[in-house]
């Protein structure tokens, strides 16, 4: 049965994956890589590892495919455009890279090198998959396991710096105009109208500044 | 249970069509779903050799390689947008500012 599962899984993760770098579409290519995370979460499951798996499916096919299509949607992007005899050649260079890639490492498992012998499996621990690499993240790992958090802030950070890009230059002086300029233009309306005569005259000086 | 080699072999092939992709390809967001591709075979191979070994270690890292994953793809992303922004394009053939 579990030989059975994972050809199958295998089989839509080999498939969706080739779809991913075949299909002309942006949006489309992103929904097959959803769908190669998904085989690749049951595949992780079938290898015992139910906390990877169910991150595979929360963080990878839930959070960051959908900043992938967020972005594909923000852009708006079309078909791909190809041909030309460049691309044509760089096409054929690059398969002939990965078939290159695949027969070396078929030849190295046909070699029986990197498989060493296979411990016995333990008995699984009593508190499951999750509550042992929760036990082991908080012990052994625990420095590895802040750091990552600091990781996570300064990509944060940086995407935000990253993305404002060239309106930051821009940004504090337009924001911070009218708010010179209404101190400037009030003392006069103040003495006019009052409050109300305040709006009309920062509404000018705005205009004047952008 | 399933033999590793299986597991590494199709490990190798999802590794190679995320190389396929990256030389294939010339929208820069379809590149970067292949590097994805890449950091998934990665992972596959980490479970297997965990399974293998009987260890928990090959989990964590994968744990740590999605985390990574995660903050290089805001940050990716984040760059892509600005290309667009600056050259209208997100075509890697046609940002050649470098060429001189």
């Amino acid at each position: 049965m579990i030989p059975l599962l994972f050809a199958a899984f295998a089989a839509v993760l080999v498939a969706s994956s080739l779809l991913v770098i075949l299909h002309r579409n942006p949006v489309t290519s992103a929904l097959f890589l959803v769908l190669a995370f998904c085989s690749l979460a049951a595949l992780y499951l079938l290898l015992g590892a139910e906390f990877v798996g169910m991150v595979q499916v929360i963080v990878y096919a839930g959070a960051i495919m959908v900043l992938f299509l967020f972005v594909i949607m923000y852009l708006n992007l079309g078909h791909d455009v190809e041909g030309g005899v460049q691309t044509t050649l760089r096409r054929g260079l690059g398969w002939v890279v990965g078939a290159v890639l695949v027969a070396e490492g078929a030849m190295l498992l046909a070699r029986g090198m990197a498989l060493g012998p296979e411990t016995p499996q333990s008995p699984p621990p009593p508190g499951g998959n999750t509550g042992a690499i929760g036990l082991l993240l908080y012990s052994r790992y625990l420095f590895p396991f802040e750091i990552t958090s600091l990781v996570l802030l300064v990509a944060m950070v940086g995407a935000i710096v990253i993305t404002r890009g060239r309106t930051t230059p821009a940004g504090p002086a337009r924001a911070a105009a009218p708010r010179a300029a209404a101190p400037r233009a009030a003392p006069p309306a103040t003495p006019a109208a009052g409050p109300p005569g305040t709006e009309p005259a920062g509404a000018p000086a705005e205009e004047v500044h952008a | 249970m399933i033999p590793l080699s299986w597991l590494l072999l199709l490990s190798a092939v999802v590794f190679a069509i995320g190389v396929v992709g990256v030389l294939v390809r010339r929208n820069a967001l379809v590149i970067f779903m292949s590097v994805e591709l890449m950091l998934n075979a990665a992972n596959l191979a980490f479970v297997a050799f965990a399974r293998h070994l009987n260890s928990l270690d090959g989990q964590i890292v994968v744990f740590f390689v999605m985390t990574v994953a995660a903050a290089e793809v805001a940050v990716g992303l984040a760059i892509i947008v600005n290309l667009f922004r600056l050259r209208e394009t997100v075509f890697v053939d046609e940002v050649n500012l470098l060429k001189g």
